[in-house]
């Protein structure tokens, strides 16, 4: 589990990037909504991920999971596709993603995380309880395992998918928005957490909103707009003029060119 | 239930009675009828499939995908009539029922595939097909109708269900679906669970989630084939839809709703049948289906947690547990306007007595209600009731008391300092929200707020138990 404990290993080049992205071009509907994508992320990176609404940070983290079908590029992940490391990448959806009137418990939900490495038929068995917990424990919710989820609040919710992600024991972690529309105690919670799995050298990417604190938690940011605008260490990559280009103005002739993309489907 | 397939027939006291509507009943309800035994062992088992099955279409947010199939059936049975070349009174069940899953499964696929590749909006494509097919349904049954020599009579039976025309052959493809969708529920109960939940984390880890979408809506098509002489066409879906809905009522965990749906949809089907078979002119689906409305409207109005009767009634609790707070700080609020709130621990056995009308006037409430609330604490043993209308906290009442001063004040200090809400509102604000404060807010509330230099804030009399609203 922690061979791969290395914080201040110089980075092995003959070792592959935790994640690789190349020519990456996603469209919904045919109009594209990421236009070529070359990005790597280093091991026991912890990455913010930025941009305006609607760049494609979500789908960027969607098609790392193969989610979404890509027009063309590459992603690999420890140097391998999604499909051979499924069990080393944890995925963590929007909690708006779910419906939270589900006829669960939130162990029940923390347990789902345990499922990938379950085979058909399976159960989930004693041991897998007790990471659960240890889980729940990690994000200060174990009081909650037996509540029914509908009776959460925002920040506990976030704090029950991060519980299933970290339940996988993985070694990449993707987060979508986990700090979105959660409580300070939820936030600093998740930033313990966060700082926690990169201590342990695990990578993580994170799909983050609020510029103000983005340079405080992360060491690497991806700057996207439909395109990459910059990626790299915070402090060369997190600059007036990156964000400028990934905020200031809309990119037009893109818009333009993807809706007529768009319409060049619906006329054939 | 199989006991009661084995009741003494012919139970001369129930046989004997005078009207025609209650010997009726008691000829299906003793089962003296080989026939109402049949029909009612097919309807029973069909009720427990469409219950189980009906969890998994309600979870996965796809109840509806069932009526465009069942609909959608009605052309398929049609046109196995006309082309069997069977036109005489005899069905062959076997080759009506193929059209109807041949259909039905396309109509199904014809839902999913407008959704995905067309980009129509769900309830769109539901409505197309729906009525689209049931168009052509009805279109070929008149034309069915008119053939010469050809009885179609059989078939209406098939929009509206007629139960008495179950064979035992029938209620044999019944059992052999329920037990498969039997089967499937309890081998894929955790893939199910996950697909329901969230389907995104299912793709993630690699399970296979249109196999899995697509094994669930086969089961519906052939379940809702088998049920469409019982139920009809038109109504099947509620069978589908309200046991399960009803279930959700009565708990909170999907393995009881699968089990508590299952059992109701039987029980539905079984009383149903039982109702149409005595009472002349009821079809057996609409009989049925009023059946289960009955039990969902007991489930809404019953059900734990969820039910009316169940939030009136926490609701009044919680109105009296407000009450009870705000009488006890009034009382302590009372002893410190006369100077006598002990000031140690050990002077509890020694508070002040305080007359009820002050407490009554301190909340403006009626002297009736006063008393009542008095008694209620005292029952409780937070308060004595003295002669001459006058209460005393007891020491575990003083410390309640104190307890609940201290939330409000917290609150009341936290609410002008940090969300900058108006003097005039913060008692207020206080008085409601002080009955949501969970020990972890508690915490959090005097960590922030130093309470040290607050002689007005009575001090935390001990920790506070740890308490889960779930226990």
């Amino acid at each position: 589990m922690s061979t791969s404990s290395s914080e201040a290993t110089p980075a092995n080049s003959s070792r592959p990037a935790a994640l690789s992205v190349r020519d990456l071009t996603i469209a919904y509907h045919r109009k594209p909504v990421l236009w070529n994508v070359s990005l790597e992320v280093p091991r026991g990176a912890l990455a913010g991920l930025i941009g305006p609404n609607g760049a494609g940070k979500s789908t960027l983290l969607k098609a790392v999971v193969d989610m979404v079908p890509r027009i063309s590029g590459e992603i690999r992940i420890l140097g391998r596709p999604y499909r051979a490391v499924r069990r080393q990448v944890a995925y963590v959806p929007q909690r708006e993603s779910v419906d939270w009137d589900f006829p669960a418990t939130v162990l029940d939900v923390v347990l789902m995380g345990t499922y990938g490495e379950l085979g058909w038929f399976q159960r989930v068995r004693q041991e897998h309880r007790r990471r659960a917990l240890e889980a729940l424990r990690k994000m200060e919710i174990e009081h909650l395992a037996h509540r029914q989820i509908s009776q959460l609040s925002g920040g506990q919710q976030q704090r029950t998918f991060l519980a299933r992600a970290l339940v996988q024991q993985a070694d990449v972690y993707l987060m979508d928005e986990p700090f979105a529309a959660v409580d300070a105690s939820t936030e600093a919670a998740i930033v313990r957490l966060l700082m926690e799995l990169r201590s342990q050298g695990k990578t993580i990417i994170v799909v983050h909103h609020d510029l103000q604190t983005a340079a405080e938690y992360f060491d690497f940011v991806i700057l996207l707009n439909l395109r990459l605008i910059a990626a790299g260490p915070t402090k060369e990559v997190f600059t007036r003029e990156n964000l400028q280009k990934t905020y200031g103005g809309k990119l037009t002739l893109l818009d333009e060119i993807g809706e007529a993309m768009r319409r060049g489907e619906q006329g054939g | 239930m199989e006991s009661a397939l084995v009741l003494p027939e012919g139970n001369a006291l129930l046989a004997q009675s005078s009207s025609p509507l209650w010997t009726a009943l008691a000829r299906a309800l003793t089962l003296q009828d080989y026939n109402t035994r049949v029909v009612l062992a097919g309807t029973l088992i069909l009720g427990l499939a469409c219950g189980l099955l009906g969890v998994y279409m309600l979870l996965r947010r796809r109840a509806l995908i069932g009526d465009a199939i069942s609909h959608a059936a009605l052309p398929g049975v049609v046109l196995a009539f006309l082309l069997s070349g069977d036109l005489g009174a005899e069905k062959s069940l076997g080759w009506l029922l193929l059209g109807a899953s041949i259909s039905g499964g396309i109509g199904g696929a014809t839902v999913l595939a407008l959704k995905q590749w067309a980009g129509v909006r769900d309830d769109a494509a539901l409505g197309i097909v729906l009525s689209v097919f049931f168009g052509a349904g009805v279109a070929l049954l008149k034309i069915a109708q008119h053939l010469p020599g050809a009885n179609p009579a059989g078939l209406e039976g098939f929009i509206y269900g007629k139960a008495s025309l179950i064979t035992l052959a029938d209620v044999r493809y019944i059992a052999w679906t329920t037990v498969v969708v039997l089967v499937v529920t309890v081998l894929f109960e955790k893939e199910l669970r996950l697909l329901c939940f969230d389907a995104q984390l299912a793709r993630c880890q690699g399970w296979p989630v249109g196999l899995l979408d697509g094994l669930l809506l086969a089961m519906v098509v052939v379940v809702t084939m088998v049920g469409l002489q019982a139920v009809g066409l038109i109504l099947i879906i509620a069978l589908l839809i309200v046991p399960a809905a009803a279930a959700r009522f009565w708990t909170d965990r999907m393995g009881r709703m699968l089990w508590i749906s299952a059992g109701l949809g039987g029980l539905a089907c079984s009383i149903g049948t039982l109702l149409s078979a005595s009472v002349e002119k009821v079809p057996s689906g609409a009989a049925i289906v009023l059946t289960a409305c009955t039990f969902f409207g007991v489930s809404f109005a019953m059900g734990p947690k969820r039910g009316v009767v169940w939030r009136w009634w926490q609701r009044v609790k919680q109105r009296l547990a407000f009450d009870e707070q705000h009488f006890l700080r009034a009382l302590f609020e009372l002893l410190e306007a006369s100077n006598t709130v002990p000031a140690h621990l050990h002077d509890l056995h020694h508070v002040a007595p305080i007359a009820l009308p002050a407490v009554a006037a301190q909340r403006h409430w009626s002297a009736v209600r006063t008393r009542w609330l008095a008694r209620r604490l005292e029952q409780r043993g937070l308060i004595v009731l003295q002669p001459g209308d006058e209460v005393r906290l007891t020491p575990r009442g003083m410390i309640a008391a104190a307890r609940a001063v201290r939330n409000h004040r917290l609150l009341e200090i936290y609410l002008l300092d940090r969300a900058q809400a108006p003097v005039s509102d913060v008692d207020r604000e206080a008085d409601f929200l002080e009955h949501g404060l969970q020990p972890e807010h508690l915490a959090e509330l005097s960590g922030e707020i130093a309470t040290g230099d607050r002689p007005d804030i009575p001090p935390s009399p001990h920790e506070l138990p740890a308490r889960d609203e779930d226990n």
